[in-house]
């Protein structure tokens, strides 16, 4: 690789980017060749975030799964939520209830907008583009209050659960969601604005760090980088989970594969969240329950006084109250959102602490070496994340804890072909390159 | 600093150690060992909404000559901790260590192989702030905290 000039042999510099380096999101080191300025040879080292993930599925029940995969793309936890527990529900043959598809699919298109906020913020942040950075942040806010205001957390949010979801969407969330997408939408075109015909951003990324459909679909890369170089696949569309299929959403593409092209698409797929959302919540079934009617409401705390007074006739049809925190889990909220199936779907809360066969129920699923057990058999179940297709491939043995839970990252296969897009350019496009790609170590060492 | 007399402190140091303090305190320049999950929060801190700028330590200096705090943000893992070390040990005097959430912390729900159980089994630790991530008010807190810590502290050593 050497070659002479002025009868001095000069050599090409071995440079390490990172691990701790501002623009490789944490925790990823590329070992570069240059050669003056110019990128020859690239090779990515990852495993810097391995947290044994996938180990310590294997130790834990089919339930306690889910925190850990809100912690694989942090950037999007709902997305791998609903993922995993679509994963285990296709395994047990059972279906969630019509509502509970329809707020998947809500809470799924919040969490994608906040990843591409994310991607883009952060992206446009190493390129110098501080005010986006701070606009679109703005913007996150928004969502993550809406998201806190459903599940409980910000980020971490544990909402999903196999066969439903934690709880019914609060009073009146309607009108704030629409509202946070209205301000969303608007700082969107803020940085629309800033930043699509902005000479010098269009400069750092047009036609750099270019990707070819071959080399994209050879190297299994998906999602936005795939859908930039023209390629027109989104498991949305092409295998519809939940209710996707019943929504009106056009899948972006690109032509050039560059990292511009990365750009557009992740802002037109944000426009088309926004409107599968509303969408969404217009259709969603299942309108207001007035818990208060006919004087039925009882506190949990007396329905136990009167359970052990002995006056139980009738008491399961009783409407409990629960405590704020449990908000969207008493019985009816319950029912929209969870099917009827006592061996997998945790009963109310107004059951577990209002009867006792809600209470046995509620313990059997608890416990250890009982809860969940779905049959013996593997399978597949991918969905359509922020970065790509992040697929679950589960294997059960019958036991209450997963044989194996196999996560198919879709950081893991722009890494793999990381190279592609980084040789032949300038150091300073690592930058630029590597911001679009959007790379989450989370899930990417998992 | 010479202008100690033989009985303690004198007027002029401890006026001196107290301006000291409240300068230091209000220029804060914060290298974000950013690794996980909690990088999201921290980044919800520094932008505009919760605005980290208030308390003095709004702009990050990713050179470890160059920073005062290190905020180890996320799960450290045993590939990552020499790294992490070697930050904190080119890093000049007086410096201070903030754990940011719960990996930091104990290791977290991450009780594993993979995982460093508390980073102060590598470094020593001035706040810690718990929370899987912790919430912006909570670290918000554990920067006041710190800024106690450094107002109050000897300035000479």
């Amino acid at each position: 690789m050497s070659s002479v000039a002025i009868g001095r042999e000069t050599k090409n510099m071995l440079l390490n980017v990172g691990p701790s380096h501002p623009a490789m999101h944490g925790v990823i080191r590329l070992i570069t060749e240059l050669e003056g300025e110019k990128v020859i040879k690239v090779e990515a080292e990852i495993g810097y975030l391995h947290r044994a993930f996938e180990k310590s599925a294997e130790n834990s029940s089919w339930t306690q799964v889910i925190p850990y995969t809100d912690r694989l793309n942090y950037v999007s936890p709902l997305i791998n939520n609903f993922g995993y527990c679509g994963a285990v529900e296709k395994l047990l043959g059972i279906e969630t209830t019509e509502r509970c598809k329809y707020i998947r699919v809500i809470m799924a298109e919040v969490s994608r907008l906040t990843d591409h906020l994310t991607c883009i913020a952060a992206s446009a942040m190493e390129l110098g583009a501080m005010t986006a950075f701070l606009y679109l942040m703005k913007a996150r806010e928004y969502l993550y209050e809406i998201v806190e205001e459903v599940t409980g957390a910000r980020l971490t949010i544990s909402y999903g659960r196999i066969g439903g979801v934690k709880g019914d969407l609060p009073d009146g969330v309607a009108e704030r969601l629409e509202g946070a997408l209205g301000n969303t939408e608007k700082e969107i075109l803020e940085v629309d604005k800033l930043l699509t015909r902005n000479r010098i951003f269009v400069d750092r990324t047009r036609d750099v760090g270019v990707l070819t459909e071959g080399d994209a679909i050879s190297y299994g890369i998906t999602g936005p980088m795939l859908r930039s170089t023209g390629v027109n696949y989104d498991v949305r569309k092409i295998f519809p989970y939940e209710v996707y299929d019943r929504m009106e959403f056009e899948v972006p593409r690109g032509e050039r594969g560059d990292n511009y092209d990365r750009y557009l698409v992740r802002m037109e797929e944000m426009r088309q969240s926004i409107r599968i959302i509303r969408q969404a919540m217009r259709d969603m079934p299942g309108g207001p329950i007035n818990v208060d009617s006919e004087g039925k409401v009882m506190t949990s705390f007396d329905l136990v006084d009167q359970a052990k007074l002995g006056h139980t006739a009738g008491l399961v049809d009783i409407i409990s109250t629960v405590e704020p925190t449990l908000e969207g889990m008493e019985r009816p909220y319950h029912s929209r959102v969870m099917p009827d199936n006592k061996r997998v779907v945790l009963p109310s809360k107004g059951d577990t602490y209002g009867n006792i066969e809600g209470l046995m129920n509620h313990f059997k699923l608890i416990m250890d070496y009982h809860g969940i057990r779905p049959p013996i058999g593997d399978t597949y179940h991918a969905v359509e994340g922020a970065n790509g297709e992040l697929g679950f491939y589960i294997v059960s043995d019958g036991k209450d804890r997963p044989y194996r839970v196999r996560v198919r990252p879709p950081c893991f296969f722009a890494m793999a072909g990381l190279h592609k897009m980084l040789e032949g350019y300038m150091v300073a496009d690592i930058i630029s390159t590597f911001g679009s790609i959007n790379m989450i170590a989370g899930e990417l060492d998992r | 600093m010479g202008i100690q007399s033989a009985d303690g402190p004198g007027f002029f140091t401890s006026k001196l150690e107290r301006a000291i303090g409240w300068a230091r305190k209000y220029s804060i320049f914060v290298y974000p060992f950013v690794t996980a999950c909690c990088g999201m929060e921290y980044m919800s801190v520094a932008s505009g909404h919760y605005d980290i700028d208030r308390f003095g330590a709004g702009l990050p200096r990713f050179s470890p000559r160059q920073s005062d705090v290190l905020f180890v943000v996320g799960t450290v893992s045993h590939k990552i901790a020499p790294i992490l070390r070697r930050v904190y040990d080119q890093m000049c005097e007086p410096k201070w260590v903030v754990a940011f959430g719960v990996c930091t912390c104990t290791g977290g729900f991450y009780d594993n192989y993979a995982t460093v159980q508390g980073i102060d089994t590598i470094l020593p630790v001035d706040v810690y702030i718990p929370g899987c991530p912790p919430r912006p008010e909570a670290v918000l807190d554990g920067l006041m905290k710190l800024q106690n810590k450094i107002e109050n502290q000897k300035q000479f050593t």
